[in-house]
């Protein structure tokens, strides 16, 4: 396996997915969800199977733009989302229709609300965090192992990041709060693979100074290679059994995670060594 | 020897079996009795269900004026819902602006919600628009049920400290010697709406008035209530507000334990049949793992939220890797001819500078989330920092310990056992 000699192809892959997903959101833009454009969200419990045209048909009387989908495998509870701020009369208002068509016995909803400034506000401070907890690891990074390790380790977060972002751009998903505690959380898990690997071309050249640092690097990676997919495959494990059961507010969380830890894994394996490869001078 | 080793190696896996069954079961010995760690666990508002709701000011103070004006109305917006008859409120100032409240078990959440953010200003004002006298001089404000014509009906009765009484005395005298009814009209008004506009007809000196409409008692007493809290001094914009149903949370916390559980297993099998003796060390240190996340977490009072159980099971996903680190790294040694024994040592020297860097640097960034993080996200940083630190404990010393502790037991050189 030589990493190095094939970096371009894996350069071209991820390069290819960002590049469409730049498109897209320069084009089409991100699809926010409404915790960052405002509005509101409303989730019942009809506790009988019904259509999404049903709800529809109620939720035209309030707002024909309105998202409809179904949570449960039962199809009997609805997420509706709204980017009007509906009045908590006007909530209670909807949910008695829901109660009225369908016999509810039993009241059971929740709701939220945004305004649209909390979204900048959560973009602002991810975007401040992200920059704190970069700049904490790259003195960590280098004061442990040296710059040039720091900066690649920190370039391979950003392709994380950017293919995360890609993903949601080109596939329309919304990007809410829970994608950005994502993005924060593959920061942290992203760069415990690179470091792994870090870890061990630093011993390699300690050991054996004579090699090439291609050679350190291509078999460095095969001897973290069965550590790097047991890691990824248990921690993706957990996060796929959390969105397969998980109810919806886990599931916007865990489906960012599984792109982030393939990204996060690729990017390990196969962009931060040919960048620490590059900034090394070769 | 060997028997003492192996006795020490059952006492431990029995001691940890006993603990996780106790967490999962609870226990109780005549008087000792230990709940479940599922039902003692504090839970956040998306799983206990409740109310959340960031309020903003909309002022243009600063420092200790905005200081000031953000502690009384925070005052305010706790008598409010000492009148809900909520327990345990969780009030807290966020930023210099913002107050953010927290209302677990509340039967009418959205109501919770309208009453918490109503700056509550009352006025009684004369038809020419003057203030007679305003929620600032009401020392009673109480729901009752007073007869009418049309039976009893639920009221407001308010009273009035001295100053109000005055005044209020002064205005029912001129306006109940008016001639036309317009003219005799109190207009009792709530942030501008008027909600009840008697016609005065005698003078009211004893300092005691009544809102009368079309009241619920509920609406009554809600009203009484709000206008005992007093007004808040600064109009509050509701920024975000969330509410739960009590039986939503508890099938999202159903459905997460679920998915927990059954991640923990396959993780537990995959590593026993992929690293075979270290595999099974490394789930006893998995399992002394997730029993010391959960319990710190009860014991340092932090919250389970939803984000927060993700942020668990992805830490026990990540736990695994430390010891994956480890096993790898003894495979290699004894791959490279050493013993059993020593490949232990040696693997779990190397692996050590690997496991503190890579844990450190994830460390850094659950710091981070947790410092800068907003609401959800905050929980999620907290187990995702607990889970780092117990995962080094586990894999670094009880891993070890146990591992070393496996050689002397079974004595063997089959080096397959141990997953090579």
């Amino acid at each position: 396996m030589n990493i190095i000699k094939k970096r371009k192809i894996f350069y071209g892959i991820s390069l290819i997915i960002i590049i469409v997903g730049l498109i897209m959101m320069g084009t089409r833009g991100l699809n926010y969800g409404i915790d960052f454009v405002g509005g509101t969200s409303l989730q019942i419990k009809i506790g009988k199977a019904l259509t999404v045209e049903q709800a529809r048909e109620i939720m035209d009387k309030f707002d024909k733009e309105a998202s409809i989908i179904h949570v449960g495998n039962a199809r009997d509870e609805i997420i509706i989302k709204s980017n009007k701020d509906f009045s908590n009369n006007e909530i209670d208002d909807i949910v008695n229709e829901f109660v009225d068509e369908f016999d509810i016995e039993q009241k059971e909803f929740q709701s939220e609300k945004f305004e649209s400034t909390m979204g900048d506000e959560i973009k602002r401070k991810a975007l401040i965090s992200s920059l704190i907890a970069a700049f904490g690891m790259l003195i960590y990074i280098t004061w442990r192992f040296r710059l040039n390790f720091a900066v690649a380790a920190i370039i391979a977060l950003l392709h994380d990041i950017l293919i995360m972002l890609s993903v949601y751009a080109i596939f329309g998903i919304p990007a809410n709060s829970a994608f950005i505690a994502a993005i924060l959380t593959i920061l942290g898990y992203s760069i415990n693979d690179t470091i792994v690997i870090f870890d061990r071309i630093r011993e390699e050249s300690r050991i054996n100074s004579k090699r090439s640092i291609e050679d350190i690097i291509n078999h460095s990676i095969k001897k973290s290679l069965a550590r790097t997919i047991n890691t990824s495959l248990t921690t993706l494990i957990a996060v796929v059994v959390l969105y397969i059961i998980g109810v919806e507010a886990v599931k916007v969380l865990a489906l960012p995670l599984i792109f982030g830890i393939i990204a996060g894994t690729y990017s390990s394996l196969f962009i931060a060594s040919p960048i620490w490869w590059r900034l090394e001078g070769r | 020897m060997k028997i003492k080793k192996l006795i020490l190696f059952l006492l431990i896996v029995a001691i940890v079996i006993s603990a996780a069954f106790v967490s999962l079961r609870g226990i109780e010995i005549g008087k000792l009795k230990v709940t479940r760690i599922k039902d003692s666990i504090d839970l956040g508002l998306d799983l206990a269900g409740g109310v959340y709701v960031t309020l903003e000011a909309e002022t243009d103070l600063q420092g200790a004026e905005l200081q000031k004006t953000m502690d009384q109305a925070i005052i305010v917006i706790n008598r409010r819902i000492d009148g809900l008859g909520v327990a345990e409120p969780n009030i807290v100032k966020e930023g210099s602006k913002r107050i953010g409240i927290e209302l677990a078990g509340v039967d009418n959440p959205q109501e919770a919600i309208d009453m918490i953010g109503k700056t509550a200003q009352l006025q009684f004002i004369d038809p020419d628009g003057k203030e007679v006298v305003s929620g600032k001089n009401i020392k009673v404000s109480e729901a009752r049920f007073q007869k009418t014509d049309f039976g009893e009906t639920p009221v407001v009765a308010l009273e009035f400290d001295k100053d109000g009484s005055k005044k209020f005395a002064e205005a029912t005298r001129e306006l109940s010697v008016k001639e036309i009814p317009e003219d005799k009209i109190i207009y009792i008004v709530l942030d501008g709406e008027i909600i009840s506009a008697p016609i005065v007809e005698e003078t009211i000196s004893d300092g005691k008035g009544v809102i009368s409409g079309e009241f619920t008692i509920e609406e009554a007493s809600g009203l009484a209530n709000l206008i005992r809290a007093g007004a808040l001094p600064v109009e509050m914009k509701t920024l975000q507000s969330r509410s739960i149903g009590p039986s939503l949370g508890l099938e999202a916390y159903e459905r997460s334990i679920k998915a927990g559980g059954i991640a923990i297993l396959i993780i537990f099998l995959f590593m026993l049949i992929y690293y075979k003796i270290p595999g099974m060390v490394a789930d006893i240190g998995l399992a002394i793992y997730t029993l010391i996340v959960l319990y710190s977490m009860k014991l340092l009072g932090v919250k389970l939220t939803l984000p927060g159980i993700a942020g668990l099971i992805l830490s026990i996903g990540m736990a695994v890797d430390a010891n994956v680190l480890i096993f790898e790294r003894i495979k290699e040694e004894m791959r490279n001819g050493k013993s059993i024994r020593a490949s232990i040592d040696h693997g779990f020297k190397r692996a050590l500078a690997s496991v503190l860097d890579s844990n450190i640097t994830t460390l850094i960034a659950g710091v981070v989330l947790y410092y800068f993080g907003i609401g959800p996200i905050k929980g999620f940083g907290v187990t995702l920092i607990l889970g780092i630190i117990a995962s080094m404990i586990t894999s670094v010393f009880i891993t070890k310990y146990l591992l070393r502790l496996t050689i002397d037991m079974i004595d063997t050189h089959n080096t397959r056992l141990y997953g090579a």
